[in-house]
């Protein structure tokens, strides 16, 4: 029988989004004079409720088969209207969408041109909604079990949680203990608590969980798979494991920055001249000595490697205000003697208490000088920092006996590795990249991997936690449900064609191509499959297609914009456009 | 005989009572588990104060943008029952084994009938003068109104407090807003609804409210038309806004524009000390906005610490600079009218000099505040607040998300203030612990089943 | 009234960025004994509305151009390019120190800022025999106006020249035809004049075919790399040259000296290009030479307050350079001798050590002298 393409094109006003620069009168008046349109509307918010009544009731009264809506960005809504014209019978994948907002209204000025390119657009997805094939969505099962890279806070945490779930976890750790930084620390702000309490806590249950599989000394070499069904690679001494996992969270965790990169402050020259981490570990083995005596004269220097172009650190680290805060607090404490001084740029105590507990930390006796120090030098037994207080507007020199650098935090130095295991993008600043840095702080742009704690940028013990709980639920959603959904537009090989000279396989990044023995042509995996394109553009034969986005479906939008050129703007007298309901 | 999860035992359910944007996370996040969700907004439409908001830093995304499709998932997701225009006004029992007592306010509305089409508002008699809520004061609507065009659910309602009719009685000759109603849906014989629910966990993601800057009189907030807070700024920026985006005062563009950070926090004489952590940002994009939107603007920013911390904050804050913003150390004490214009009087603190700076807007950074209405809502929930007033988290480090009642969480900036991120990731971490619950609440229930 | 507009100024140096951190003026080693503060001055600016007045600004002349606060800022703001800008303004409006209009006019006229003539630069080589440059030799040897015309100079490029000849390096020099690279006039803010020099310059050396150059100066070594106009010439301080013969075992050193010596890093090797180590190659290279090494080394250098038009001015608070304070550091090493690789730092401090009467105690002595002594 042969099949008739019925289309229902919407034009959506996006409030004054579109309807300022684009005739959306116009551009659906054009739309239904398009070959196949069977009925074109317009409204103020497609993605409203009444907005997708409209379609609905249409795709019903009228027998729709096709539906193109013309408004913002797929990536807005497509899967709004997808489950829009699923509700009512339609298969998702007969619906296309036209970007006039993102690619039109919004970078173009109100006029002619901008309605025309409007009505082009529309042109051409109709065109290729009409090409456009019914696909199956699938559903994979899922191993229901999670595996987390890196024993740290974060990483502890998301296992724990999972854990508690009642999913099985294994929890991947390079070194030979838990707790990774924090074990390091002496006390946190702002409470001031060991925080040995802390990795303690947590600790101790990771290692008592019935459902927690603890691999010390263990690194993962290598991981295949798709979300639902991974298998990771865990190297431990001489062994190596296979782990089929559902989901995977990535807790690698920071490393501070490295103070000799700022050679003007002589680290690794002057004893005098410490880290934050090396105050840590110093007051945590139980004393505040420098050079066989305690010191009376103790500056901290904030923003070491961080909010600096000159070492290529711009961001900031987040932590170190509150760290030098606490260790600034810990030496008139231990050492009431000591003079202490504290140089900033910025104070950012930002969080709940931290305020506070700056107020608290000046009481103490604590000056704080706004300046950037420019350099230490040396004076006999001790060193002078020389910095201007900008407050005071002249330079000074402080003599010290102990300086203590607040270093920043820096990505991991496995990072890049993993970076490339897991096909994970990194920000400009090193860190792994979350997929959206508002709505989406633990997902990945790889699903099933999700990102937790300072692994994705600095943060504190509290900020570390809640997100390390927030990638366990991410990660808990497709372990409870127990399936995932599997991408539909996915490519396909035209056996007839296909050499099998494996052009495709080379290029693509998911490792979704591979030589069937028998057939001697390559086969796709659906499941790894994201879509992206590049075989199709790769195989010579033109023997790849990836469907719902097929060479004539293609060529069907890029002809019609040819064919059509440029439709003519019907000019009225200026009238409040009617939004019909 | 093995018991499996499969029975035809209803799933665990949650409450989660606050429909902004920790409210909706949560609830899409334990509904994608398989969990049921009773999401309660107390407004007509969920969406909360990213709805208001223009664009968000530190990446310019437009608030409504990332946020609408949020809030239609939560209102078309099979496991969340979607209750607004409601407040939950009574909660018992125990962590497993709430209940509780939701009041459905009347809409005056049929939500079946209703399609938007805002024919109504526009036949209301008090079309254009009622002050919206939603644009902080700055711009009018009727008495029957959606709060903004992408409301989720899209459905009118009739305010009490200024509907002529259920304030005086009587509506003119005709209900205009039911003659111009083609659906039929205006029913002015709604009453309010109780409905009690059972649920296995709480989840309090109540927002917060913003510093009332009267208390700074100093600063002619309330005096001075040209002094707005910065949520009223965020306001006339937005394209929905009364100005539709235009940064205007009475239709003159400003050409000199203050910005006063830290007006309510960090200040121990107005009790609140705390520092409201998203208002140096807040006030960096807003500069932007004013940059890029009004060309030849002055924009000065005043402040005491920038706290540009979080991802891609610190390089924002250098590219608000290089555009041309200027930043000076030193808190304004006070602004004065001078002719047309105002003046802010504050010693710069790195010059070392007093000056005084011409604005023709001056823009305060109110501080973010516990609601007022806290103290009931803890009340009913029996759980602790801190000192400063927010609901208080069980331990400050390793359980942020747990209050001081086993089963309530707590989501987002009724814990303390947050920006968007940190507001998403607190919600999904008490959604983590919320499911967890569930699941453990679910299995027991299951074995104790099995073992009948 | 020096105005300039100071918005536009501000944008063209980008100081919208300042954050106002204070490192500049913290490590500026002017403000060890003037009013100089880059960081307040950026900000006078930032806020002065349209128009800043530079006149009250005498410290603007006291900046040495040693770019230590270039070098540290967080921010990648410049606040010597600003502080040459600055000058540039006040250049143009004619209002400039006598010392400074002397040395301007003697290069616009005579090639060189020493008020020497030109028909006697090559003279330092008159006895030497030495090639003119021209197509196809390899290496263009620019000597520089100090090492041309001081006497105390010369005797480093006669040194250098010994050097090279022992090492078989097929160079040219220009002689009279030599003319002031434009360093300290492009440091004094005499835009115009520099541009002009360095067009000319650029258009002399392409037409002798010269693609590979040393200088004796850091100044002139920094100013053909980073400041000209880009023309494909790969430019070298001699240092790095006799580093390389050095390593490439070229240049053997069969003498013996037995002394202790510390090392002085001129701002504009090290600072401005980040040259530390092949200075101290070529000093480790020779036989017997012990070195020791200051405090304020390579990053922290203390400048000798001779870049920047310094040499022609003694700025707000005249007596007592920056480079006593730097012999004395030297002195506290235990050294004998004060080695450097920058005529501006030779003169400078060795004009210190007779200052502190220590001439006894230390010796200023250039590289290519101590390679030089034991060929």
């Amino acid at each position: 029988m042969a099949f008739f393409p019925r289309v229902g094109v919407y034009v959506c006003h996006c409030g004054i989004n579109i309807a300022a620069t684009v005739d959306v009168r116009a551009v659906r008046e054009y739309a239904a004079t398009l070959p196949g349109v069977v009925v074109a509307r317009e409204y103020t918010y497609m993605c409203s409720d009444p907005g997708q009544a409209l379609i609905q009731n249409d795709v019903r009264e009228l027998n729709l088969n096709r539906v193109v809506v013309a408004s913002c960005s797929p990536r807005m809504h497509e899967p709004t209207f997808r489950a829009t014209v699923s509700e009512v019978g339609l298969n998702p994948y007969c619906f296309e969408m036209a970007n006039i907002r993102e690619q039109c209204a919004w970078v173009h000025p109100a006029g002619d041109l901008t309605t025309q390119k409007a009505m082009q657009l529309v042109a051409s997805a109709v065109a290729k909604a009409r090409l456009l094939q019914p696909l199956e969505q699938r559903q994979a099962s899922v191993t229901p079990s999670a595996l987390v890279i890196g024993g740290g806070m974060a990483g502890m945490q998301a296992a724990l949680d999972i854990a508690d779930a009642g999913f099985e976890v294994t929890l991947v750790e390079r070194t030979g203990q838990l707790g990774g930084h924090v074990a390091h620390l002496h006390r946190t702000f702002p409470t001031l608590e060991p925080t040995a309490d802390l990795v303690g806590a947590l600790a101790q249950r990771v290692g008592d969980h019935p459902r927690i599989r603890l691999l010390t000394q263990a690194e993962v070499t290598g991981v295949g798979g798709f979300v639902g069904n991974f298998v990771v690679t865990v190297r431990q001494g001489e062994q190596q494991l296979e782990v089929p996992t559902g989901t995977i969270i990535v807790a690698t965790g920071f490393q501070p920055f490295d103070a000799r990169r700022k050679p003007e402050y002589g680290y690794g020259v002057y004893p005098q001249v410490i880290t934050t981490v090396d105050f840590e570990r110093m007051a945590n083995a139980g004393e505040i000595r420098v050079n066989g005596h305690e010191p009376r004269k103790v500056v901290f220097i904030h923003c070491v490697g961080s909010r600096d172009q000159a070492v290529g650190n711009a961001y900031c680290s987040r932590v170190c205000c509150m760290v030098a805060a606490k260790q600034a607090s810990l030496v008139r404490e231990r050492l009431p003697q000591a003079e202490v001084t504290a140089f900033y740029m910025d104070v950012r105590a930002f969080g709940k208490g931290f305020e506070e507990f700056y107020d608290r930390v000046r009481q103490s006796g604590v000056i704080y000088r706004r300046g950037n120090p420019s350099e230490i030098i040396r004076r006999g037994e001790n060193v002078v920092v020389r910095a201007e207080d900008t407050l005071l507007g002249q330079p000074v020199e402080i003599e010290a006996d102990l300086v203590v650098l607040a270093v920043g935090m820096t990505p991991n130095a496995g990072t890049e590795a993993i970076a490339s295991l897991l096909k994970l993008s990194r920000s400009s600043d090193g860190f792994f990249m979350e997929a959206h840095p508002k709505l989406r702080p633990v997902e990945t742009s790889m699903a099933g991997i999700f990102l937790a704690g300072t692994c994705q940028g600095p943060k504190d013990i509290p900020e570390s936690i809640a997100q390390a709980r927030a990638a366990a639920a991410a990660a808990m959603i497709p372990l409870m449900r127990g399936t995932v959904p599997v991408e539909a537009a996915t490519s396909s090989v035209d056996e007839e064609l296909c050499a099998g000279c494996g052009q495709c396989a080379s290029i693509c990044t998911f490792g979704a191509l591979n030589l069937h023995p028998v057939r001697g042509v390559m086969t796709v995996n659906a499941v790894l499959c994201q879509g992206c394109g590049a075989c199709a553009t790769a195989c010579p034969s033109g023997a790849i297609n990836v469907k719902h986005f097929t060479f004539d479906q293609v060529m069907a939008q890029i002809d019609v914009v040819e064919d059509f050129g440029v439709p003519p703007i019907p000019h009225r007298e200026a009238e409040a456009q009617v939004v019909e309901a | 005989m093995t018991a499996t999860l499969t029975l035809e035992r209803p799933r665990q359910s949650a409450l989660v009572i606050g429909g902004g944007i920790a409210g909706i996370q949560a609830a899409l996040d334990i509904a994608d588990a398989g969990f049921h969700v009773y999401l309660v907004e107390r407004s007509p439409s969920i969406g909360g104060r990213m709805s208001q908001l223009d664009k968000t830093f530190p990446t310019l995304d437009c608030s409504a943008c990332i946020l609408t499709p949020k809030m239609v998932d939560a209102g078309r997701h099979p496991n969340i029952d979607l209750l607004t225009y409601a407040e939950v006004v009574e909660v018992s029992g125990r962590a497993g084994a709430f209940h509780a007592r939701i009041k459905k306010k009347p809409r005056y509305v049929d939500a079946d009938k209703c399609r938007g089409c805002g024919l109504c508002a526009e036949a209301c008699r008090l079309s254009g003068r009622v002050s919206s809520d939603f644009n902080a004061g700055m711009g009018k609507r009727a008495a029957v109104y959606v709060p903004f065009p992408q409301a989720v659910p899209l459905v009118y309602t009739v305010d009490p407090n200024e509907c002529v009719y259920l304030t005086r009685g009587v509506c003119g000759k005709t209900f205009k807003c039911k003659d111009a109603c083609t659906a039929g849906a205006i029913n002015f014989d709604q009453k309010e609804e109780f409905i009690e629910v059972d649920v296995g966990t709480v989840i309090n993601a109540t927002g917060f409210d913003l510093f009332d800057a009267r208390r700074r009189p100093e600063l002619g907030y309330g005096v001075y038309p040209e002094v707005i807070t910065a949520l009223e700024f965020e306001r006339l920026a937005s394209a929905s806004g009364p100005t539709a985006g235009k940064i205007a005062l009475n239709g003159h563009l400003p050409r000199r524009i203050v910005f006063i950070q830290c007006v309510g926090s960090r200040d121990i004489s107005l009790g609140a000390p705390w520092c409201s952590r998203v208002c140096c940002m807040a006030v960096a994009k807003q500069a932007h906005l004013a940059h890029d939107r009004i060309p030849g603007a002055e924009i000065t920013v005043f402040y005491i610490d920038v706290r540009a911390f979080g991802k891609g904050f610190e390089e924002f804050y250098d590219r608000v600079r290089k555009e041309g913003v200027l930043y000076r150390k030193g808190l304004p004490s006070e602004v004065l009218r001078r002719g047309d214009h105002l003046v802010v009087r504050a010693e710069d603190m790195l010059l070392g000099e007093m000056v005084e700076v011409e604005a023709d807007l001056v823009v305060l950074a109110v501080g973010i505040a516990p609601r007022s209405d806290a103290a009931q809502v803890a009340e009913m929930l029996g759980v602790k607040r801190d000192e400063s007033g927010f609901f208080a988290e069980d331990h400050p480090k390793l359980r942020t998300v747990e209050s001081s009642v086993p089963g309530v969480y707590l989501a987002g900036c009724c814990q303390g203030p947050k920006d968007i991120p940190d507001t998403v990731a607190h919600a999904k971490a008490a959604a983590c612990a919320a499911m967890i619950l569930l699941a453990q609440t679910e299995k027991a229930m299951v074995t104790s089943d099995a073992a009948n | 009234m020096l105005q300039i507009e100071s918005r536009a100024f501000a944008r063209e140096h980008d100081l919208f960025a300042c954050v106002q951190c204070g490192k500049c003026t913290g490590g500026c080693p002017m403000t060890l004994k003037t009013k100089l503060n880059p960081r307040s001055l950026i900000l006078r600016i930032l806020t002065a509305g349209n128009g800043f007045d530079l006149e009250p600004f005498e410290e603007l002349w006291d900046c040495t151009t040693c770019s230590t606060c270039t070098t540290r800022c967080p921010k990648n703001v410049s606040p010597m390019e600003a502080i040459i800008g600055m000058r540039s303004a006040i250049v143009e409006k004619g209002k400039i120190h006598p010392n400074v209009k002397t040395a301007l006019e003697s290069t616009f006229r005579q090639g060189n800022p020493l008020t020497m003539p030109r028909d006697q630069r090559g003279a330092w080589a008159a006895d030497l025999a030495l090639k003119p440059m021209a197509e196809g030799v390899e290496y263009f040897y620019y000597v520089g106006c100090t090492p041309s015309y001081d006497p105390r100079g010369q005797k480093v490029a006669r040194s250098l020249v010994k050097i090279l000849q022992k090492a078989g390096v097929d160079f040219g020099i220009l002689g009279n035809e030599e003319n002031c690279c434009g360093s300290e006039v492009r440091r004094l803010g005499e835009a115009g004049l520099f541009e002009m020099m360095s067009e000319e310059n650029t258009e002399t050396y392409k037409s002798l075919g010269v693609s590979k150059m040393f200088t004796t100066s850091p100044h002139c070594y920094n100013v053909y790399r980073n400041d000209y106009p880009k023309n494909g010439m790969q430019v070298q301080h001699y240092t790095q040259l006799l580093a390389g013969l050095v390593e490439g075992k070229k240049l053997e050193l069969t003498g013996k000296l037995e002394k202790t010596i510390t090392y002085h890093d001129p701002c504009y090797l090290g600072k401005h290009n980040s040259v530390f180590d092949e200075p101290r190659a070529v000093l480790a290279a020779i036989p017997g030479a012990k070195l020791v090494e200051m405090d304020r080394s390579r990053e922290k250098s203390l400048c000798c307050e001779g870049g920047g038009g310094r040499m022609w001015l003694e700025g707000t608070n005249p007596g007592t350079r920056l480079a006593q304070m730097r012999v004395k550091e030297a002195l506290e090493t235990g050294a004998e001798v004060l080695a450097t690789a920058c005529p501006f730092c030779l003169l400078t401090l060795e004009e210190a050590v007779k200052h502190l009467n220590a001439d006894d105690r230390l010796k200023v002595m250039d590289v290519a002298e101590l390679v030089a002594e034991v060929l």
